[in-house]
């Protein structure tokens, strides 16, 4: 299958571009902004401010280019990777950050911001892709989906039966599959014995596409026309972006284990910001002064975040009550007062108060002491 | 004998004696293979030494995983079946409840699945919702598996050596907190197993039988311990090591002993393997006058993200001396100690 480009591996045009100057500025300071955070949420993991954090780097051309092609009222579901593309749609810049600091506060995306919480168990957005394009043009709306995930998310049952159904229900979803060759060790080799994801999308009687996913505008190009055809009734399209995760699958993995650290350099997509940049610097729309002017913007973005985050209020504990249910049901409320009960008498001077901070393992799960009730007579 | 084994070798080792002594065993799940040896390392090694058709990576697909694993067992074949988290196990519900549980029913007899399940996980790691549930009970809840959680080295290896030459389908759950925590185990290559369906009483005691599993009996020791020593209270610690069958003999004569019972779990108590416990117990036991049981588990809500909330949710050593308390409180017969807890009481 045909690859997409629209600029090749030094940012020269192979084709005419999707977008105006303009346009293209404004993706590159995007992906400006995108690297920046990552670069400064690996840091915070490092220095132990963060969780666990999974990086997106190298794939911000993917993030940045098929996230600009939506419209406000489109829906985006993320992947653990992707919120990168979810900022990009809307999502505050400090409830993304905020996810990796374990907060409640975390993606509680604003209410005009159609952005689902991210997966981590991989593929279930793929079948809520599909119901919610059907949902959405039951209710009469115009508005389209884009659902990402990862070539490993291609191999569970989930993709094939979230992406027949919405090839027989023509539900209006880009589904974009971002190839960045693994699945945390395992190379795309092992995933299928196909050549490629695209491929696969004559199967399901849709519209298939194969683009170069470090060429930001190529993938504008190709998600714009498959929103467009989404949006008029041609159903769903599947996108497969080739690409390369550059980093560790999360800061707690080492991929110099399984992989040779030469093979980046080998498949030459390049950088997807200096591919933009060479091609904007070619035509003299992009110079030192707005490289300077886009990096500050961005370091300030994400230092505000930052900020933001670590002046968040420790957490409340009723917290771990909220959002189970809609209306609570009886049993459920006595639970919560119970607790809270509990926690202001073990609260109370003497009363010995919280023990051992933390789930330690091997050490006292702590929390205070809770008065479970017996089966006895 | 070892003294100092890690968990995770134990595991491994267990997995390499039996890929040694039978050629039908082989293992196959998701980053399994060299050089990554498993997301938790515990399968590292094996497929350079027994070859990549032997330690398969799979692509991302536990139904496949789970359904290939029950087709190559009814053909003879000792699958070893990783999920990467017990959590990705709903995925392969089916094939787990309806075709490895039941072939052996459906096909009257005719077909075994001799699949063992491997998975990991558990609470204690800020891993969030969906990566850090206990949901042995709803495995618990089916006719035809069996279920097995190992608290120490030495069960966990002779209770996977006992599971791959079980001809049923066992869910070998291995609880990720105990993965670097030690213990003594007999030499590479010294066979043994651990019988399924069996408890240990790892400590004996007197006043309340407290029974537990995984990493839940080391937390029972833990409160075991600061009970003697602050109430004077002598508590028998059951692990009960398989889940099912559980081992009703050992935790019934352990409780016509103490007549006291405390069960505990870190899995949701709604619902739990400890309501069937406290439930049999309570029944079997109704000759005697004086009986307090009492479960201990997780409360009724998600696994938090947060670490300061995620010790509120799910319970440990605390949450199992205030149960003991609590019950033999209520007693108030067990003479001395009655009277102990009882003054204890009367100071708060
Ligand atoms: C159902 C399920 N199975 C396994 C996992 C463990 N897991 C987490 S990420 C991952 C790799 C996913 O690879 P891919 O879809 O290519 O996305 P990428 O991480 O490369 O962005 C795996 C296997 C999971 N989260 N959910
Ligand atoms: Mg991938």
């Amino acid at each position: 299958m045909e690859l997409l480009r629209v600029i090749d591996g030094e940012g020269r045009p192979l084709r005419e571009a999707p977008c105006t100057d303009e346009d293209a500025r404004a993706l590159l300071e995007r992906m400006i902004f995108l690297r920046a955070f990552d670069e400064r949420a690996v840091a915070l993991q490092r220095q132990g401010r963060i969780g666990t954090y999974a990086p997106y780097r190298g794939m911000e051309a993917c993030q940045a280019g098929a996230a600009s092609a939506l419209s406000p009222e489109d829906w985006l579901l993320p992947t653990y990777r992707d919120h990168g593309a979810a900022m990009i749609h809307g999502l505050p810049v400090e409830e993304a950050l905020a996810y990796w600091a374990g907060r409640v506060e975390s993606y509680r995306a604003p209410a005009e911001v159609n952005v689902f919480p991210p997966a981590v168990p991989i593929a279930t957005q793929i079948p809520h892709a599909a119901g919610i394009g059907w949902g959405l043009r039951r209710a009469g709306s115009a508005a389209a989906v884009l659902c990402f995930f990862g070539d490993g998310a291609t191999s569970e049952g989930d993709f094939h039966e979230g992406i027949n159904f919405a090839g027989v229900f023509r539900a209006p979803v880009v589904f974009f599959c971002q190839n960045n060759g693994y699945a945390i060790s395992v190379p795309f080799s092992r995933q299928t014995a196909a050549a490629s994801i695209a491929v696969r999308a004559a199967g399901y009687g849709i519209a298939g596409e194969r683009v170069d996913g470090n060429d930001a505008l190529a993938v504008l190009d190709a998600v714009r026309r498959a929103l467009q055809r989404a949006r008029e009734g041609g159903g769903p399209t599947l996108i497969e972006a080739l690409t390369y995760r550059v980093g560790p699958h999360t800061t707690s993995d080492d991929p110099s284990r399984y992989r040779d650290p030469e093979e980046a350099q080998r498949l030459a997509l390049g950088d997807p910001l200096e591919r933009l940049r060479r091609y904007l610097a070619g035509r003299g729309a992009w110079d030192e002064a707005d490289e300077a002017r886009a990096q500050e913007a961005a370091r300030a973005r994400v230092a505000a975040a930052v900020r933001a985050v670590e002046a968040m209020a420790p957490p409340d504990p009723a917290d771990i009550f909220a959002h189970v249910y809609g209306a609570e049901p009886l049993f459920f409320q006595e639970q919560r007062r119970r607790f809270l009960a509990e926690l202001e008498s073990a609260a109370r001077p003497g009363a010995g108060g919280p023990a051992a901070r933390g789930p330690a393992p091997g050490g006292a799960a702590g929390g205070p002491a809770v008065r479970t009730e017996g089966g006895g007579r | 004998m070892r003294d100092n084994v890690l968990m995770r070798e134990a595991l491994r080792e267990a997995l390499d004696e039996e890929m040694a002594r039978d050629e039908r065993v082989f293992l196959m799940g998701e980053d399994i293979a060299d050089p990554m040896g498993g997301s938790y390392k515990i399968t590292l090694g094996l497929s350079t030494k027994y070859g990549k058709h032997r330690v398969r990576n799979t692509p991302i697909s536990e139904i496949a995983i789970v359904g290939a694993g029950v087709g190559a067992a009814i053909t003879g074949m000792r699958p070893v079946a990783e999920i990467m988290y017990v959590d990705f196990l709903e995925v392969a519900m089916d094939q787990v409840v309806s075709q490895a549980a039941k072939i052996r029913y459906m096909s009257g007899g005719q077909l075994s699945v001799p699949l063992v399940i491997r998975c990991q996980g558990g609470p204690g790691r800020s891993a969030a919702a969906q990566h850090s549930q206990m949901l042995e009970a709803w495995f618990f809840h089916v006719p035809g598996l069996k279920v097995v959680m190992p608290s120490t080295p030495y069960d966990a290896k002779g209770l996977l050596k006992a599971a791959i030459r079980d001809d049923n389908p066992v869910i070998f759950f291995e609880q990720n907190g105990l993965y670097n925590t030690r213990g003594p185990v007999p030499d590479p290559g010294e066979d043994y197993t651990v019988p399924l369906g069996k408890a240990d009483i790892k400590r004996e005691g007197k006043d309340v039988t407290i029974v537990a599993y995984a990493q839940m009996t080391l937390f029972a020791l833990q409160a075991a311990e600061q009970l003697a020593k602050e109430d004077g209270v002598e508590a028998e610690v059951v692990d009960l090591r398989t889940v099912s069958p559980w081992d009703k003999e050992t935790v019934l004569r352990s409780f016509r002993k103490t007549g006291a019972l405390v069960v505990a779990h870190q899995a949701v108590r709604q619902g739990g393997v400890g309501a069937e416990i406290a439930a049999t117990v309570y029944e079997e036991a109704l000759d005697l006058v004086d009986v307090e049981i009492a479960r201990v588990g997780a409360k009724f809500a998600p696994t938090p993200f947060a670490p300061h909330l995620e010790r509120y949710v799910i319970p440990g050593k605390d949450e199992i001396v205030a149960a003991v308390r609590t019950t033999l409180e209520r007693g108030g017969r067990f003479g001395a100690v009655g009277q102990a807890a009882a003054q204890r009481a009367g100071a708060v």
